[in-house]
């Protein structure tokens, strides 16, 4: 297809680099240069899509991110799709595929605009808020309609396969914008060799320079951006980011910046590259450079392809030698426009003419228009458009001086195109993602930023200043500002100014919403927000019924709630909520923009924090020795631990019976490396414990060992452990695998902010040992083998602990056991803990030394009733409720804490849940973790529950299935009998009984 | 993200280094067991929102893992000073 709108010259485009690419299914051809808008408008496609609610097709009417309507899916496979790419930003190259994100089954032949006619009275303005207020059995019937007909694009079903990644940096002025004043900006500061870096959201540096025919220092403005962004590369210290759009201005000068470094090349990015990349800036000084937006004007039917915002026309033409059309009509408020109508005429295409809101307009522009034979029409508008897939005409009408109403008679002008402008609106969204408030400025007719607490400036049309003169000299002066407030000194000195004309300029009209000469809500649907369908009729039912504030008006309409955030329609549509509430635009509010500034996609989100790094990994020294035997392995925190061990052929089951039988009849094996390990020492460190533990620790003896339990102020278990005299001022304090950052963090809050004046002090020691817990009735003959210590019973208690050699490596052997066997809990210096594993196992293989993982230490220690802090507790459990009051000390003289926690009244009244055992009545049952018990199964719902299983598991062992759980008054029920109703309606019925089932009175770890 | 100066350090960090611990400046009771349940539970759980200058605790867990004071702008989230605990903030709200 030829390109039947493009220019045979001009523009920055190459045209000896022809372009092949897809849209909707069909091949196109473009330019290097070429966005993929660019290219569709020069192959004269018009339709890009259908509207949200009415279904009406919709095209192109921007150049750049404020772009409501194209907004299309990408990608030639299924891995490579995205979702939400504005056409007008993304850069064309050889083989790219796109189509229409909405639109059903196609944008140009739409069934649901039959449908839409219905829809719109289905969907009022209100509809979200009404759907949500009423019952929401509702919601899932029209949700289905509502994704349909949207059709807000897909995400792909296949592996993305590019890599994204993220890099920080630390800068001394961070300038967001490299137009004009941003460039001028960024010179300045970068000589006086401040750290700058500067990001622009296009692939070329230059902003609206790019289509400014403009002169600076007397030559195109464009010989001024080469030499300038030339001169900038020269610098060291200075980093350019072209295709780098700062999405995110967050708190305390900290911003995100979303560089898409490949996706102007293909469709996946060349082998070894990133596709994209998330910086990540802390900027001494951010100078927002970010210009402004053009606002269309709110006219009748003004969605139907081929009205335009009048400098997106310009853009076209300027810069991408395309003309969108064949006759223009131009509806203004302001001079500036009036260049629109100049390049097109220079195009040599036809104006029909210019709509000057105003009266009596006077300015250089205006008499260039009118000594070259433009027809302009002053005191008039556009009041409405006719045509459905293109436009075929306008209506234009005399308006009065306010442009309150319609004053005369209607007359018809046959046209393709509305270009129009209501001035222009400072792109401000970054500086209200920090929090700061936007103040209206009636002399510029738009919002500029209010008072910010970061260290921020602003230059150029962000600030309202619009002439390229002025603008050049506030870029300069900003720049130096913020290289001089970081500390350069003498940055002002010696600023060469880029000189440019003064164009000569009348004021302009404060006019968002053209009147008709039918009501508003009769006459055709004036479009304020195109991506939700928002119409100014809309915006004055909801201030009818009652929504005053602009907020809520924006609730009850969705203005400004689709992904373009509402960049071009939102300041119309609180323009005509004011008029409407008969006051002035600050008085209605303001408008507040939040980060991303543009969508940004999941992958540069993620970085490589995704796939095999998508955490941290913690391995123990013995890791490489479990993967070879066949572990699986379980995540306990960042930790990767043994699960169980299954042999070829073995069922989970068949494993675990296993190794709990071979552990209780001879001896097993735990890699026990993870459980947090702290080394307390200092003269106060003993009394530490007993602060923090519940029970007593003053009389614990060098080389002695005991249980701890830690509460938090409220008398709740949080963490429990075996704590070790080392010496008279050093201990070992063991915690939970998952709680050891906490409980560290725990006892240095203590120390830090209650108790300075103690000496005592922490480090943790985890990753430094590495121990093996070798438990059974041989692991006594088995350590007996490897080690100078002196095994005896009667010296080397249950408890103690003792400092030698294990396999000729120093060696702290605790006799502290977590299964009720004769126990061994071997420590050495974690690099040697690989290898005196192994010699464990070159001396266990007579004595069928078996390793077992997590999931056979759950089984085992429940079998004896002990708690797992965080599965058998949950934060609402005292040591009483756990049936542990053996554990809590009640004459130490210091008030510990957990102590007045647990006096309180709740905490002792009658009814509490407790810790009990269960016994399902059928021994094979292992009642689900999670089951609510009930006395009475047959009860109507909602059934009174007594509490949960906490653990469950089968023994194999003693033959039949234990379970431990919360039963209201638990400890008072022994004997009696509990339900647990199931999802599936079978009921499975449980003996309350002790958590001890196995060897009650402890004789098998006092061998 | 916010930008925290740790006293301790001398140096600014990222937010990541940092764990923040609520409200600052609650002291436990010297005699935990002569407070009434009230007391105790005011003291466990009432914390103050303010709109405006909040003096709050936050720790360098993953850099010298040492506690301190900020006074922070709840609104802005400018941060106005920070100082070591057992300090008085020099920065209060007005009627404070
Ligand atoms: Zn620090």
């Amino acid at each position: 297809m030829s390109q039947k709108n493009r220019l045979a010259s001009g523009g920055r485009i190459d045209r000896s680099k022809p372009l092949r690419f897809k849209y909707n299914g069909r091949e196109y051809q473009g330019y290097q240069g070429d966005t993929l808008a660019s290219a569709l408008l020069a192959n004269g496609v018009d339709v890009i899509g259908r509207s949200f609610k009415y279904s009406r097709p919709r095209g192109i009417v921007a150049a750049g991110a404020e772009e409501p309507n194209a907004v299309l899916q990408l990608g030639a496979t299924e891995a490579t799709q995205v979702p939400n790419v504005r056409a007008t930003q993304q850069e064309l190259f050889g083989g790219l595929v796109s189509s229409a994100t909405n639109g059903w089954p196609n944008a140009d032949m739409d069934l649901m605009s039959y449908v839409g006619k219905v829809g719109g009275r289905m969907m009022p303005p209100g509809f979200y808020y009404k759907t949500f207020m009423y019952p929401q059995s509702m919601w899932e019937t029209y949700e289905k309609f509502i994704r349909k007909a949207a059709g807000l694009g897909r995400s792909p079903l296949e592996n993305d396969p590019d890599t994204y990644d993220k890099i920080n940096h630390h800068c001394d002025v961070m300038i967001v914008g490299a137009g004009p004043a941003g460039l001028a900006a960024a010179l300045v500061a970068a000589r006086s060799g401040a750290r700058v870096i500067l990001a622009d959201e296009q692939n070329e540096f230059g902003g609206s320079l790019l289509h400014s025919r403009e002169k600076i220092n007397g030559r195109p403005a464009a010989n001024w951006v080469a030499e300038t962004v030339a001169e900038l590369e020269k610098h060291p210290e200075v980093l350019l980011l072209p295709r780098s759009t700062v999405n995110g201005y967050h708190d305390h000068n900290f911003l995100t910046i979303h560089q898409r470094c490949t996706d102007h090349v293909a469709d996946q990015a060349p082998k070894g590259q990133v596709r994209q990349r998330m910086h990540r800036v802390r900027a001494n000084w951010v100078v927002l450079a970010t210009g402004a937006h053009e606002r269309p004007l709110v006219y009748g039917n003004n969605d139907v392809p081929g009205c335009m915002v009048a400098s997106a026309v310009s853009t076209y033409i300027n810069r991408y030698g395309v003309v969108p059309g064949n006759e223009l009509v131009l509806m203004t408020t302001n001079d500036y426009a009036y260049q629109t109508a100049l390049d097109w005429a220079d195009a040599g295409r036809k104006v029909v003419a210019i709509v000057d809101t105003r009266q009596n307009p006077k300015g250089a522009r205006i008499e260039e228009a009118r000594k070259r034979g433009l027809n302009v029409i002053t005191g008039s508008a556009v009041i409405e458009v006719q045509g459905s897939k293109r436009v075929s005409g306008v209506s234009v009408a005399p308006i009065d001086a306010r442009g309150d109403k319609v004053t005369g008679s209607v007359q018809r002008l046959s046209c393709d195109t509305v270009a129009s402008s209501g001035g222009w609106s400072p792109v401000i969204h970054l500086s209200c993602h920090t929090g700061s408030r936007p103040e209206w400025r009636d002399d510029i007719i738009g919002f500029v930023p209010g008072k910010t607490v970061q260290r921020q400036l602003t230059a150029g049309g962000i600030n309202g200043t619009y002439s390229l003169r002025k603008v050049l000299e506030e870029g300069a002066r900003t720049g130096a500002q913020a290289a001089e407030s970081a500390g350069f000194a003498d940055a002002a000195k010696g600023i060469a100014l880029p000189l440019s004309e003064e164009v000569q300029e009348g004021p302009a009209m404060a006019l968002f919403h053209i009147p008709h000469t039918k009501p508003t809500a009769r006459a055709p649907k004036q479009f304020v927000d195109f991506q939700n369908d928002v119409t100014a009729s809309g915006i004055e039912l909801a201030t009818r019924e009652g929504f005053e504030s602009i907020e809520h008006v924006k609730r009850y309409t969705a203005m400004g709630f689709g992904t373009d955030q509402g960049k071009l329609g939102n300041i119309n549509g609180m323009a005509i909520a004011a008029k409407s509430l008969n006051q002035t635009i600050p008085q209605t509010g303001t408008t507040i923009f939040r980060p991303n500034y543009t969508p940004i996609t999941f992958g540069a989100i993620a970085g490589r924090d995704c796939g095999e790094l998508f955490d941290v990994k913690r391995y123990s020294a013995m890791h490489r020795w479990h993967v070879e035997h066949g572990a699986l392995f379980e995540d306990v925190g960042n930790w990767k631990r043994p699960w169980y061990f299954p042999k070829a052929g073995e069922s989970m089951q068949d494993a675990l019976d296993r190794e709990c039988k071979a552990t209780r009849e001879s001896v097993g094996i735990l890699d026990a490396s993870t459980l947090g390990k702290i080394d307390i020492q200092g003269k106060d460190a003993r009394e530490f414990l007993a602060r923090v533990y519940t029970n007593a620790w003053a009389k614990l003896g060098v080389g002695k060992c005991r249980y701890g339990l830690m509460c938090g102020e409220d008398g709740m278990v949080f963490d429990d452990g075996v704590t070790s005299c080392l010496a008279e001022n050093h201990f070992l304090m063991t915690t939970t695998t998952g709680g050891a950052a906490r409980v560290l963090e725990w006892l240095e809050l203590y120390h830090q902010t209650e108790w300075p004046e103690m000496e005592v002090y922490f480090n943790t020691v985890t990753d430094q040992w590495a121990t093996m817990t070798i438990s059974g009735p041989n692991s006594r003959k088995l350590l007996a083998e490897l080690t100078d210590i002196d095994l005896d019973g009667d010296s080397f208690k249950f408890m103690d602990w003792r400092q030698g050699k294990v396999a000729g490596v120093p060696a702290r052997v605790f006799r502290i056991s977590f299964t009720g066997e004769l126990s061994y809990e071997i420590n050495v210096q974690a690099n040697y803990g690989l290898y005196v594993w192994e010699k464990l196992f070159e001396h266990g293989a007579k004595f069928n030394l078996t390793p077992y993982g997590t999931e056979t230490m759950h089984v085992l220690r429940a079998e004896k009733g002990f708690i797992i802090a965080g599965q058998d507790t949950d934060g609402s459990v005292t040591p009483i409720d756990l049936g542990m009051s053996w554990c809590v000390s009640n004459n130490k003289p210091f008030s510990y804490i957990g102590k007045r926690g647990m006096a309180r009244e709740d905490c002792n009244r009658p009814n509490r849940k407790q810790l009990v055992g269960l016994k399902a009545k059928d021994p094979k049952k292992v009642i689900p973790e999670g089951s609510q018990a009930v006395d009475d199964p047959k009860q109507p719902l909602p059934m009174k529950m007594l509490g949960h299983v906490t653990s469950s598991y089968y023994s194999a062992n003693l033959g039949h299935s234990i379970a431990m759980g919360m039963i209201r008054d638990g400890h008072n029920r022994m004997g009696e009998t509990v339900y647990y109703p199931q999802a599936d309606g079978s009921v499975i019925e449980a003996e309350i009984c002790s958590p001890i089932f196995l060897d009650p009175k402890g004789e098998r770890q006092n061998v | 993200m916010f930008y925290i100066y740790c006293p301790h350090c001398g140096e600014h960090r990222e937010e990541e280094e940092f764990h923040a611990k609520g409200q600052a400046h609650i002291a436990r009771p010297a005699d935990p067991d002569s407070c009434s349940d009230k007391e105790w539970g005011e003291y466990l759980y009432f914390r103050k929102n303010p709109r405006g200058l909040h003096h709050e605790m936050w720790v360098h867990a993953a850099g010298c893992r040492k506690f301190f004071n900020v006074t922070r702008d709840t609104v802005s989230y400018e941060i106005k000073e920070v100082y070591k605990i057992g300090e008085r903030p020099s920065v209060v709200a007005a009627g404070n």
